[in-house]
């Protein structure tokens, strides 16, 4: 088993003469809760395609599992679950027909099992009251809670999942959370694409943020936050005698402009910081701690909001 | 989702069915099922990787494609009407006593009032002029643009079913479709035809007299013939639906392509197109009722079918393979 799920090289697709993926490097480790994060048309849908195999790229290639795609794609597809660009079934079907259908066109699937592991999902997704209710009763909610039982028919070694939560109640939105966070634990990694940060943050271990067709930055969610340290921040019209006792506080990445003086607090403690300035008489006019959030780093990647369309 | 023991060790799925790994699954999902309400069991648990039979995977996959086709309001609302055609014809005929139109070729109709047999062959043939070519694009037109309609194109080709091997499973479905409501026009007919004016030896075109039980296997020999012709059309319209996501629309361009050709063989200056049209041959069934049987007749029609056959699968196949699905 390769330690990267899903990477991709130079993937690009381009629909006539407007690009709608650029280049884009991705690298899923392992067993990680990848967030694929955008505004809408940003590109992770069509990235999401190609990874699939159902569009072909323009350029680049990508591999899933450690098999070049599409060579790999009958091998390699069965062990993994996707829901791409919202549910899809045949209205006239219930449910549970429509996981017989999905189960019957997999060749790798048991026949003998099919009943058990059909009412099992239904089950995982909490559908089983309404397994036999035609598919076109259903609401947004319990059609997005079959293609997740569709996704986990058999069991999974990459879960691809297009905006899981879209459609969902609060309610909804907290157990599909909580399904991808228990999956990842059986071992299983999730590429999950949302133009939500809070999801990010709540559900994910890895993040790869998509704008305009690029990957503009790819990190785990553990260095992103280091990288969103805290800085000091001091006004004064004595910027150099302040980076002067910020150094010497051993503080890092010290900068001075005219009238500020910052740096990265690491451990140190603002109180201490001001008390060192007030000592060595820095004539102070404003002190301050700014801790970016990723909502403001990731803003700061894509030049807007996650809401708003690109 | 925290107090799983040992999920690193047991990548569900990815090692070797042994008895270790799938209770470790169990253990792990029962855990872990929590995330929805009364989940309890992990939808893997019972699978045993490794089970391969592409053969049973296959029949699975065909068998779940004709229960959507046969089972679905639509078709069989189309089913039923195409069995209404011998009723009516044979119910037409019996109330207005008789026929007045005698001595026209083939002249099933004015055979009817002597024996039943004939209203199979009358609905046959009158059916295949519009209503079995619309049956037959309403099936073939759907089979791929309406996946993609639905959206379920996608999810398909995920699972994965290969582009191909779909295409092969329409396709068989289409076939058995068609075979399906050919046989069904002639039972139909032959049931309401029997019981309407009773059966006996049939009179063939050539005058010959042959039982009943020979008539019936010559009957079967007209759908099988009928079939092969009706599924080239099929073919096209598995073409046709490869190009849209618009059933409707295949349905309709296929139905098109029927009609033109009908009306093409119609016009004698075009003498030397009617050979290749698709639907030229199909009337050649008659020469099946004729002593002895005219197979030479036949060999045009069921080659032409094939040709279409080849063609226009190819083409769907070439179309399909490399197309991007983005519905």
């Amino acid at each position: 088993m390769p330690e990267v799920a899903v990477r991709s090289t130079g993937l690009s697709k381009r629909f006539g003469r407007q690009v709608a993926v650029d280049a884009v490097d991705l690298a899923v480790p392992r067993g990680a809760v990848y967030g694929f994060l955008g505004p809408n048309g940003s590109g992770k849908t069509t990235t999401i395609r190609m990874l699939l195999g159902l569009v072909r790229p323009t350029s680049g290639g990508h591999a899933l599992l450690g098999r070049a795609m599409p060579d790999g794609a009958a091998e390699v597809l069965p062990r993994i679950g996707a829901l791409v660009e919202g549910p899809a079934f045949h209205p006239y079907l219930s449910g549970a027909d429509n996981l017989r259908r999905l189960d019957a066109a997999d060749r790798t699937a048991d026949p003998r099992s099919s009943a058990a592991r059909i009412g099992a999902a239904l089950d995982r997704v909490g559908l089983t009251a309404a397994a036999g209710k035609r598919y076109r009763a259903y609401s947004l909610g319990m059609r997005q809670r079959l293609a997740l039982a569709a996704a986990l028919l058999v069991p999974r070694d990459l879960l691809i999942l297009d905006e899981p939560t879209n459609g969902l109640d609060p309610q909804g939105t907290r157990e599909v959370r909580a399904l991808v966070g228990a999956l990842a634990a059986e071992g299983v990694t999730v590429l999950l694409s949302t133009h939500l940060l809070a999801e990010v943050e709540q559900v994910c271990t890895d993040v790869g943020v998509m704008h305009r067709g690029r990957l503009v930055a790819q990190a785990s969610l553990a260095e992103l936050r280091a990288a969103a340290a805290p800085r000091a921040r001091v006004s004064t019209g004595r910027p150099a005698m302040a980076a002067q006792v910020l150094r010497e506080l051993g503080l890092a990445e010290v900068a001075e402009s005219s009238g500020e003086a910052s740096a990265a607090l690491g451990a140190v403690p603002p109180e201490k910081v001001v008390a060192a300035l007030v000592h060595a008489a820095v004539p102070v006019r404003g002190f301050a701690v700014d801790a970016p959030d990723l909502e403001e780093l990731f803003v700061s990647l894509t030049g807007e909001g996650f809401d708003v369309s690109g | 989702m925290s107090a799983v023991d040992s999920p690193a060790d047991v990548p569900p799925g990815s090692s070797p069915a042994t008895g270790a790994t799938a209770s470790g699954a169990v253990a792990s999902s029962a855990v872990a099922s929590g995330a929805f309400p009364g989940g309890t069991v992990s939808p893997g648990t019972v699978r045993r990787r490794g089970w391969r039979s592409g053969r049973t995977g296959r029949a699975r996959f065909f068998r779940s494609e004709l229960r959507l086709v046969f089972g679905r309001r639509r078709n069989q609302a189309g089913m039923a009407a195409l069995a209404a055609v011998p009723v009516i014809i044979a119910v037409a005929l019996r109330v207005t006593d008789g026929p007045t139109e005698a001595g026209r070729d083939p002249g099933f109709f004015s055979a009817i009032s002597g024996n039943g047999f004939f209203v199979a062959l009358a609905a046959l043939g009158a059916e295949l002029g519009l209503f079995l070519p619309i049956a037959v694009a309403a099936i073939a037109g759907d089979s791929i643009a309406g996946e993609a309609n639905s959206g379920t194109l996608r999810y398909l080709l995920t699972v994965p079913v290969g582009r191909t091997r779909l295409l092969a499973v329409k396709y068989a479905a289409i076939v058995v479709f068609v075979a399906t409501v050919t046989l069904l026009v002639a039972a139909i007919g032959l049931l309401a035809g029997l019981a309407l004016f009773g059966g006996g030896p049939v009179t063939l075109l050539s005058g010959v007299q042959v039982s009943l039980a020979e008539g019936l296997l010559r009957l079967l020999g007209v759908c099988a013939y009928l079939t092969v012709g009706l599924c080239a059309l099929g073919a096209v319209g598995l073409f046709v639906s490869t190009l849209t996501e618009q059933p409707m629309g295949a349905t309709i361009a296929t139905t098109m392509l029927a009609v033109t050709s009908f009306v093409l063989d119609s016009i004698p200056q075009l003498d030397w197109l009617h050979p290749y049209l698709l639907t030229h041959h199909w009337q050649a069934f008659v020469e099946l009722l004729r002593d002895p049987v005219a197979f030479d007749a036949l060999r045009p029609g069921l080659l032409s079918a094939a040709g279409y056959a080849v063609v226009f699968l190819s083409a769907a196949w070439a179309r399909f393979g490399g197309r991007d699905v983005t519905s």
